[in-house]
């Protein structure tokens, strides 16, 4: 059996002269420190979307064949963006709303952050009939059902959120609209999301 | 998706130019002559891609080797990237838009072809390998990694030297020699179709024909239009597809050895210190 | 060993905690207050090497493996998606490439200080035997985990090591299907490989757990091989080992990095940046360097079924080091001229084994790996048994503080027998 007591003398020869061996150690362990945090860094960043990911930032689709009533569903990162090419119903319901009456009355534009939640400001301003939005509910990311509802828009079936015509959340826990991403026309027929 | 490049024509006007027969008997490796070494702007610990020549080598790249040899892992984006030729943007969508690639299926349900985007890698020149050997009579390997998949061994003692000289070039200095290795004077035995290359690895005839001439890549920048700046170029461009972060690894190594040298000096004072009042 | 824990729980919360489960307290008498011995050179601090190691593997391996895809069709490919696109994945990629190697220098030293100084000798058998265990599941871990690349080493490695398998007579080629799950190495190889790679490194560290634990009940060996007999023999582990241990870190992270950041493919084979191919088999076959000696003893004897068992046999041969060693004393540095040329020498054929397992099985290569075998195996059956019986080691000093007095020379009245005690003049000595 050994009994240490060399430790405590060590902590005593520290205090004789405090100091120079005091800066050193703490200079070591101030830059061992840096040295553990420099290294944690790449184990944290790699989790970030790759370059790769980054990279497939666009999709593009065709909607010449798109009639009245019919609806497509693209995948842009990983997300379904709903294209619908509305009623003359639809639209009527949905310039029925006041902006002022709506629990959102943001726009939720990417391309105009300003802009309010009214139909037109929504609508694919090349086509008023048409609508581009990502097809995610924006209160716990499920996918709403179209033509369903009770505003005749999307329905969340999760969590019960109710979108109308212009897919402007009206009821339910969804505190926001749906979402409409950076898009344009690159040809009479086909949009560019992203 | 699968990719077809719209270059698969000129790829068999390039093939009726190349030898259709596989190389000749295997030698063992090690008996082939070994690769030159030359002076590469990235070797080195402070060591840097040349961008001229990285943009060269693509050139004669593009114009010449892609006839037959894929780059399947290079994106057109990666041109752009730093470390990398760092072409401008517009320079690689221009590039990109010469390729086609196949994408779908649409709303019909059908595959269509499209121009490539900056995050679509260079499509293949043959659909597959069979593909390949069928038309070429060889596979052209793929040159997203050859500059590393292609190290003569070194032998005793060249690889204990290695180490403290850090070469590690010896995938482009072997593609180097190989390109500017052909022995036009070499008369084949009988029965023998390849094409006679000291450096080749894999035997002595190679099923590829001499690629390069001189004059045949107009160079916009004035470098020299021969062989050998031909060759030179292009093992450069194939060592960045193959380590396009080389010159980030080398950056940082410098910065994280400064920083182990001096920790590792104050680590020893303080060890001095803790240990100066006992003897050991 | 440690005598009464000198530990004093400071907040209320430490208080608390002590009473409930005493884990600071028993990493305080581990790691603080456990007594090293005062005489320990640089080659003792690969035990601390070899732990950093194994946590940066397994660190940088869960990390790999959240970009990885363990399929056929997609290993390779994902493997180069980290290279080039995933943040710092090519860092992290060459770190766990050449950890794995790092990893096996440390080892390599750590044994080679264990076999000159007589480590494994009583009472440390139990300690020596874990460490084999940790060797051998070291090797199995760097194997598989070389696989999960799937370039055309990897393949034909595999291929390779799982066919020692099927020289064992009547079950080898059923067992050989059962390891590759199929007809050849595929898919369902890569899978268990990869499920094996990820386990198999939790398992060593548990095995280390259970080998520190061992090293902590005997105490270290030191280079004079004279157990610790008093206070005066030892230093506390903190700061005195940490210190010292973290210097010598320093030192290998410097190793570590010239080699990850400047020659990040000099230890690895060119081949592997080829994609499997089952149907081409690479002209020359040759296993990861730090397998090179056994694959030279596996290769020395014309029968296949007499390698595999060779080779088995080369590590089987050190779980009964403990006992085939009869020295008197313990530590190297004590023995006769003999001993210490048959060690050196034993360290020089290693090498060679390793050189000549790079090389092909032909002309004079193979009398070479014969020589060399022979004598691996004569080392630890016949010389170290025989050799102990005869020797005449030189004498021991009666304890380690008279041999660190006496190396010291002059310097006796300063430090005297108190290590850390001369609080006369420290700072003069610097």
């Amino acid at each position: 059996m050994i009994k240490l007591s060399t430790q405590a003398e060590t902590q005593h020869d520290m205090q004789d002269e405090p100091t120079r061996r005091d800066f050193l150690f703490i200079a070591t362990a101030a830059m061992g420190a840096v040295g553990v945090g420099g290294l944690a860094w790449p184990f944290i960043a790699q989790m970030n979307p790759d370059a790769s990911a980054l990279a497939l930032a666009s999709s593009e689709v065709d909607i010449g064949s798109l009639q009245p009533g019919d609806q497509v569903s693209v995948m842009w990162r990983g997300k379904p963006v709903f294209i619908r090419y509305r009623t003359e119903e639809e639209i009527a319901a949905a310039e029925a709303v006041e902006v002022s009456d709506l629990p959102d009355p943001a726009g939720r534009l990417a391309s105009d952050e300003e802009a309010l939640a009214t139909n037109e400001a929504r609508s694919v301003p090349e086509n008023p009939a048409l609508i581009l939005m990502i097809g995610v509910c924006t209160h716990l990311g499920c996918i709403p059902l179209s033509e369903a509802g009770e505003f005749g828009g999307w329905f969340c079936p999760c969590h019960g959120s109710h979108y109308d015509t212009a897919g402007r959340i009206r009821r339910g826990p969804a505190p926001e609209n749906l979402p409409i991403p950076q898009y344009e026309f690159i040809s009479d027929t086909t949009i560019r999301i992203g | 998706m699968a990719f077809f490049s719209s270059r698969s024509l000129k790829s068999l006007v390039i093939a009726a130019a190349v030898a259709l027969v596989p190389a000749g008997s295997a030698f063992a490796a090690g008996d082939s002559k070994p690769p030159r070494m030359q002076d590469w702007s990235f070797a080195g610990v402070f060591g840097t891609y040349d961008r001229a020549q990285l943009q060269r080598g693509y050139q004669v790249f593009a114009e010449n080797c892609s006839a037959c040899h894929a780059l399947s892992r290079i994106a057109f984006r990666n041109l752009m990237e730093p470390g990398g030729p760092e072409f401008s943007e517009a320079e690689v969508r221009a590039i990109a838009a010469n390729y086609f690639v196949m994408d779908g299926p649409d709303s019909f349900g059908d595959m269509f072809e499209r121009e490539a985007r900056l995050s679509d890698r260079f499509p293949p020149p043959f659909p597959n390998q069979e593909a390949a050997v069928a038309a070429m009579g060889a596979y052209p390997p793929d040159f997203s990694l050859l500059a590393k998949a292609r190290a003569p061994t070194r032998g005793f003692p060249g690889f204990v030297i290695d180490i403290f000289t850090q070469y590690q070039e010896n995938g482009p200095d072997y593609i180097y020699s190989l390109l500017t290795g052909y022995d036009e004077e070499h008369v084949n035995p009988e029965g023998e179709l390849g094409h006679y290359n000291p450096y080749f690895m894999a035997g002595e005839y190679i099923a590829m024909a001499p690629p390069l001439f001189d004059g045949m890549h107009v160079y916009q920048d004035g470098s020299p239009e021969t062989i050998d700046q031909y060759a030179r170029d292009v093992s450069a461009f194939m060592m960045w597809a193959a380590e396009p972060h080389l010159e980030q690894r080398k950056e940082m190594g410098f910065r994280v050895m400064a920083f182990l040298l001096i920790f590792g000096g104050l680590v020893y004072m303080t060890k001095r210190r803790v240990w100066s009042a006992v003897d050991h | 060993m440690a005598g009464p824990s000198t530990y004093v729980p400071k907040s209320g919360f430490e208080r608390w905690l002590d009473a409930r489960l005493p884990v600071v307290r028993m990493m305080h008498g581990q790691f603080i207050e456990f007594p090293i011995p005062r005489n320990l050179n640089y080659m003792y601090t690969f035990g601390g090497i070899l732990m950093i190691m194994l946590v940066s593997q397994i660190i940088t391996g869960i990390v790999l493996v959240m970009h990885y895809t363990p399929h056929a069709d997609m290993a390779f490919s994902s493997v180069e998606h980290i290279m080039r696109d995933v943040n710092y994945g090519w860092l992290l990629r060459y770190m766990h490439a050449v950890g794995a190697s790092m990893f096996f220098i440390a080892v390599y030293l750590h044994i080679f200080r264990g076999l000159y100084y007589g480590s494994y000798k009583e009472p440390r058998e139990v300690l020596w035997i874990l460490g084999v265990v940790i060797f051998l599941l070291m090797m199995a871990t760097a194997f598989m985990g070389y696989v999960l690349v799937w370039g055309q080493m990897s393949f034909w490695g595999a291929t390779v090591i799982t066919n020692f398998f099927s020289v064992f007579p009547i079950v080898g080629d059923t067992l050989v299907q059962w390891l590759w799950g199929g007809f050849a190495v595929d898919n369902p190889t890569l899978n268990r490989f990869f499920s094996l790679h990820y386990l198999l490194p939790f398992m060593i560290f548990g095995v280390v757990i259970l080998h520190v634990w061992a090293l902590h009940v005997t105490g270290q060996t030191n280079p004079t091989g004279v157990e610790v007999k008093q206070k005066s023999d030892t230093v506390p582990f903190t700061p005195y080992a940490t210190v010292k241990d973290l210097f010598a870190m320093v030192l290998f992270l410097l190793l570590f990095s010239y080699f990850l950041f400047f020659l990040p493919n000099y230890l690895g084979h060119a081949d592997n940046y080829i994609e499997a191919d089952p149907l081409v088999t690479p002209t020359h076959i040759v296993p990861e360097w730090y397998f090179l000696p056994f694959y030279a003893i596996l290769r020395a004897v014309p029968s296949a079924l007499g390698g595999v068992l060779l080779m088995f046999g080369s590590i089987a041969v050190l779980f009964f080091l403990p006992w085939l060693d009869t020295s008197k004393v313990r530590s190297g540095a004590f023995r006769s001229i003999w001993f210490k040329a048959a060690f050196w020498l034993f360290a020089i054929n290693a090498v060679w084994l390793g050189w000549l397992g790079s090389k092909p099985a032909e002309g004079w290569y193979v009398p070479a790996m014969q020589i060399g075998t022979i004598y691996y195996f004569a080392y630890f059956l016949i010389i170290l048994p025989v050799l102990g019986l005869f020797e005449t080691p030189k004498p021991l000093p009666n304890s380690i503080t008279e041999s660190v007095l006496k190396k010291n020379g002059g310097q006796i009245a300063s430090g005297a027998g108190q290590p850390a005690g001369a609080t006369s003049a420290p700072e003069t000595k610097g």
